[in-house]
């Protein structure tokens, strides 16, 4: 895209005509993907409009009637309205707060492992638990949580304590959410960065070691501002997306005792969409997480092309 | 104080500190080694202890009372196969179409000479920024007659803007602009060129983005979840979702002792069950780690 001023010259000479007979071959290689986005993408947000209507099945879209706002009202005078942006504002930003942090300082000490072996062992380790599927994830957090047979319940017990029932409680929801997050992906997260430290000048050590610098303060005067750029955007476009935390996790560590904490924007939409047949109502809420979604990125995506010179678009 | 002298000096206060520096860092580097391989290892030998010990917390470190009664119990049930060989079909049909459908799309986006390069670029990131939301992809889903099929696992959601604009960022800076007029002179057609010579070239991102797309398809449920019905068409993780997650009340059908060792042998399953469906992904991965790493590096340059 940057590249444009040095074709205009070369565009302004070719006209609409021949301008699509010269890209046909490359229409073609774009048409398998334009059909089945047209069709699964673009045809649904067209769909949105039930939003504004009494959707039935056997009326379909166009023949539903208007309801104007009706929907949207009713979420919003609803119990679940302030319960479930509450739960996914403090499941999102409690996620950012850990998970954006911890890869970058595994980053920084993966760069000052000089045992390649151990580094090489380290990182391998740390990357497999990316490779869990979220439903063997939170298998594995309700066998290991279960006060009566799990492995933390033995091991706290050891120390003398007894492990309450922590996936019905609706305080420790979050916590189990965000550090069994944590524990998956701040590894993989940290890839990242190590690679853009591996591109550090390494005369800046030999300089600094020169200087008297020692592990530590290369670590801080070298390393860190050196992953800054990256951490920024990174934590830019994370704040992008405060308001949609994923289903698939939450909907399946979700039970009716930890519901008050555990019922998010996205786990509603589905129940009350597929689960209830509430369609105008679900599409409603759906539509304005969507809203709220796209004026977020959009100021985030201000913000980071204000600061550098990345943006998403 | 002479030069000489400082640089000796500084030699002798900075191995101190950094020993210190060493040591806090491979002990945290240590610590965290075990509290990431743990739970995994802890798993596997569970997955073939004796029950009863697993329950009464004797096994942490070793197992105990060895026996494959978990693995089984799992040969016999029939769901758990229909699962794995439903998956195994989704990952590659799945990531087969993935490819063919994203990959020739990134390039033709990556020329300076497509006639309406900007409409069709906003075209692919559009999504990225608004979506239709569940119901009306539903609706649309429904509409097509795929609901409850084989193929609305690996279509409809096969357009990926990530993966395109990878590959878009791949192309533009390793297919120059010119390898196509060179091509050319050799008389070869556009759509010759780009299968005979473009894509031999571009073996690193084609690889990244099938990695993707096959442990995506592995790993995922939402699809399933909202589109199938059949349990013939069930993927792994969905079964995997019933017993791990799903059966939390079943052990309150028998009582007593009955209960107990009903319920222990219910773990026992899970954990054998989680062995089974995690480990082809998880020996694949060292294997072909240096392309997701590459990955990750195409993944944050920008087109």
């Amino acid at each position: 895209m940057s590249a444009n001023h040095s074709k205009t010259k070369k565009k302004s000479s070719i006209g609409f005509v021949e301008g699509v007979r010269r890209s046909r071959p490359l229409y073609l290689l774009m048409l398998p993907s334009i059909i089945i986005f047209a069709l699964f993408t673009y045809y649904p947000m067209y769909g949105i409009v039930i939003a504004f209507k009494n959707f039935t099945p056997a009326d379909g879209i166009m023949g539903s009637s208007w309801a104007g706002l009706k929907y949207f009202k009713q979420y919003f005078n609803s119990y679940q309205f302030g319960l479930t942006i509450k739960n996914t504002i403090i499941i999102s930003l409690y996620t950012i707060a850990v998970t954006f942090p911890l890869p970058v300082i595994m980053g920084l000490l993966v760069n000052q492992m000089k045992a390649q072996k151990f580094k090489k062992f380290f990182q391998v380790s740390t990357y497999l638990p990316h490779f869990i599927s979220t439903v063997v994830m939170a298998g594995m957090l309700i066998l290991f949580l279960s006060p009566s047979t799990g492995i933390i319940a033995k091991l706290v017990g050891l120390l003398g304590f007894k492990l309450p029932n922590l996936m019905g409680s609706a305080k420790a929801f979050p916590h189990i959410y965000v550090w069994s997050e944590a524990w998956q992906h701040v590894g993989w997260d940290s890839i990242l960065y190590i690679a853009t430290l591996s591109s550090v000048d390494p005369t800046l050590y030999e300089a600094a070691t020169m200087d008297g610098a020692n592990k530590w303060h290369k670590m801080i005067h070298i390393d860190v501002p050196a992953l800054l750029p990256t951490a920024t955007i990174m934590f830019i476009m994370r704040m992008g997306s405060v308001m949609s935390v994923g289903f698939e996790k939450v909907y399946l560590l979700q039970n009716t005792l930890n519901s008050t904490s555990s019922e998010i924007i996205s786990t509603y939409v589905y129940k009350m969409g597929l689960v209830s047949s509430q369609y105008s109502l679900s599409a409603a809420i759906g539509l304005f997480n969507n809203i709220i979604n796209l004026v977020l990125l959009l100021a985030v995506n201000f913000i980071s092309s204000k600061m550098s010179d990345t943006s998403l678009i | 104080m002479s030069k000489a002298k400082a640089v000796s000096t500084n030699r002798v206060k900075k191995s101190r500190e950094d020993w210190i520096f060493d040591i806090i860092l491979y002990t945290i580097g240590v610590l965290l080694i075990i509290i990431t391989l743990y739970p995994m290892y802890f798993i596997v030998i569970a997955s073939f202890s004796d029950p009863a010990a697993v329950s009464n917390g004797q096994i942490m470190f070793l197992p105990k009372g060895v026996n494959f009664k978990g693995y089984k119990q799992l040969a016999s049930y029939a769901k758990l196969w229909t699962g794995y060989r439903n998956t195994i079909a989704y990952v590659i049909m799945g990531t087969l179409v993935t490819l063919v459908v994203n990959i020739p799309a990134s390039y033709a986006l990556s020329r300076k000479h497509l006639y309406g390069r900007k409409f069709f670029t906003a075209f692919y990131l559009i999504p990225m920024f608004f979506t239709g939301g569940l119901i009306p992809t539903y609706l649309a889903v429904q509409r097509f007659h795929l609901l409850d099929t084989f193929w609305v696992m690996v279509v409809p959601f096969s357009v990926v803007t990530y993966y395109i604009i990878v590959g878009r960022t791949f192309f533009n800076n390793s297919i120059p602009e010119d390898l196509w007029e060179a091509a050319q002179l050799d008389g070869c057609g556009y759509l010759g060129f780009f299968f005979k010579i473009v894509l031999p070239l571009s073996k690193a991102v084609i690889a990244v983005i099938a990695l993707w797309a096959a442990v995506g398809q592995w790993n995922s449920y939402f699809n399933a979840l909202i589109y199938i019905r059949s349990e013939s068409l069930q993927p792994l993780q969905i079964v995997l979702r019933s017993i791990l997650v799903g059966n939390q009340t079943m052990s309150a059908m028998s009582t007593g002792a009955a209960a107990v060792e009903a319920k222990q042998m219910a773990d026992l399953i899970k954990y054998a069950i989680i062995v089974v469906s995690s480990a082809p992904i998880m020996c694949m991965y060292p294997l072909v780690q240096k392309y997701f790493n590459q990955g990750v590096m195409l993944g944050s340059l920008k087109g």
